[in-house]
């Protein structure tokens, strides 16, 4: 999530002071993702830097600085709300890694392995439903974060009983239909991983 | 107090090689005022397990006591009796009676036991009070949205003196939106005291129970810890978001 757009569209509503700036981030996101006070101020230096923000030249750097957006800024943000996340390269997902390698390991249940992961990842997912449960009336932003989390580990789980019902009928297969284990098709992986 | 508990229970369908195991041996118990969810794939045995704890079907082996009263020990008739009067249904596909309005179709398992039909509607109307539905008692199931109606389906489940509610992929059918309202009508009807079982491969559902039991191959393979509260996820500023 790049705090730094967080902070352009905070002050796309007006001026604001550093510690607000952090407490408004806060609590338009439900605190799901915590942020300190020195990120937002070394966002902001850096935001100024740029010509994206303005601050009160005479006051001293601290909670009574203030800061604004320039048009350079309004530009950035409308830009950077407007372009989808590249999502193009697989994530380097280390659960997935681990059943890949729990396949090629003698001796390891896998499904031991998925059943072990599809507990904890329910038992997070019960956590956030307590918390979206207890949320009713709170501001919309508290659901959505916690949705959006809901649906993540969902998806993980669902992967989970994919790969369950995979081996399920690989164990079926008559042995001529088993694939090699040198036979991993390869993903097209893009410079950088995105995490 | 346990209201249901399900003690080495198995069902075996047909006979010698063809005979199909959908459940083996199957311990849980489910206190009043708690949800359980039984999660599992296709053919785990889920559904199995909720149409026996339900008594719509009997055990080829082990014990089901509801309200502490062992099933097998009971005729038919007293079956009938428990299940009018102290177990409440919600199917995926509403099972409501299209002839019949909303306040009628809560009011009938009432009316069938026997209760007289002003008594019985107005413990009908209650439930759909309590439900937020009050306004839609003189509808019929057609002209209900799809979460309206499984809200009724679970106003007709809960009326009267439940004490156990049992869900089978409740929404299934629903949005997500609507699929959280029905949840949350469950988990409001649990807190009341009722013990609810829902069974579900939707991970998202199941996450509004109390404790979550994964059934495979027709057992229990393992089941959820009490969750910790939401402080453990909702932490304090750690200077590590970004």
């Amino acid at each position: 999530m790049s705090v730094r757009h967080a902070l352009l569209a905070l002050l796309s509503e007006g001026p604001k002071y550093g510690l607000q700036l952090r407490e408004e981030f806060e609590a338009r996101t439900g605190e799901v993702w915590p942020l300190n006070v020195g990120q937002v101020y070394t966002t902001l230096q850096r935001l100024e830097r740029d010509g994206l923000v303005e601050s009160d030249d005479a006051a001293e750097d601290g909670p009574q600085k203030g800061f604004r957006i320039t048009a350079g800024g309004e530009q950035e943000l409308a830009s950077w709300l407007r372009t989808p996340p590249d999502l193009s390269s697989p994530p380097r997902d280390e659960l997935v890694i681990k059943v890949l390698v729990a396949l090629r390991l003698p001796g390891v249940d896998v499904h031991d392995i998925v059943q072990a992961h599809r507990r904890y990842l329910v038992e997070l997912m019960q956590q956030w439903t307590r918390i979206k449960q207890d949320a009713a009336d709170h501001d919309l932003g508290l659901p959505l974060a916690v949705d959006a989390e809901l649906f993540r580990l969902d998806s993980v789980i669902r992967w989970l009983d994919a790969a369950d019902g995979y081996l399920n009928r690989a164990a079926t297969w008559p042995p001529a239909a088993a694939p090699a284990a040198s036979s991993l098709p390869k993903l097209r992986r893009r410079a950088g991983v995105r995490r | 107090m346990t209201t249901l508990e399900l003690r080495g229970v198995s069902k075996v369908y047909g006979e010698g090689p063809t005979a199909v195991h959908a459940l083996r041996g199957i311990d849980l118990s489910v206190q009043a005022g708690a949800l359980v969810a039984v999660m599992g794939p296709s053919g785990s045995g889920k559904s199995t397990l909720l149409t026996i704890a339900g008594s719509l079907e009997d055990p080829t082996d082990g014990e089901v006591l509801v309200g502490g009263t062992t099933l097998s020990n009971m005729s038919r008739n007293a079956k009938a009796r428990l299940r009018r009067r102290s177990i409440g249904y919600v199917f995926q596909d509403y099972n409501l009676l299209a002839g019949l309005t909303a306040a009628e179709n809560v009011a009938l398992p009432l009316e069938l036991d026997g209760i007289g039909a002003r008594k019985a509607r107005a413990a009908g109307m209650a439930a759909l009070e309590e439900l937020g539905l009050a306004d839609r008692a003189s509808r019929f199931p057609d002209e209900l949205s799809g979460g309206e109606r499984q809200r009724v389906a679970i106003a007709r489940a809960v009326v009267g003196e439940r004490r156990l509610l049992l869900a089978d992929e409740p929404s299934g059918a629903l949005d997500s939106a609507n699929g959280d309202a029905v949840m949350r009508l469950m988990r409001t009807a649990c807190q009341r005291g009722v013990a609810g079982v829902v069974v579900t491969h939707d991970a998202q559902l199941a996450s509004w129970a109390d404790r979550v039991v994964f059934l495979r191959d027709g057992r229990v393979a393992d089941q959820t810890a009490p969750p910790p509260g939401p402080e453990s996820l909702l932490a304090p500023s750690t200077g590590q978001g970004q």
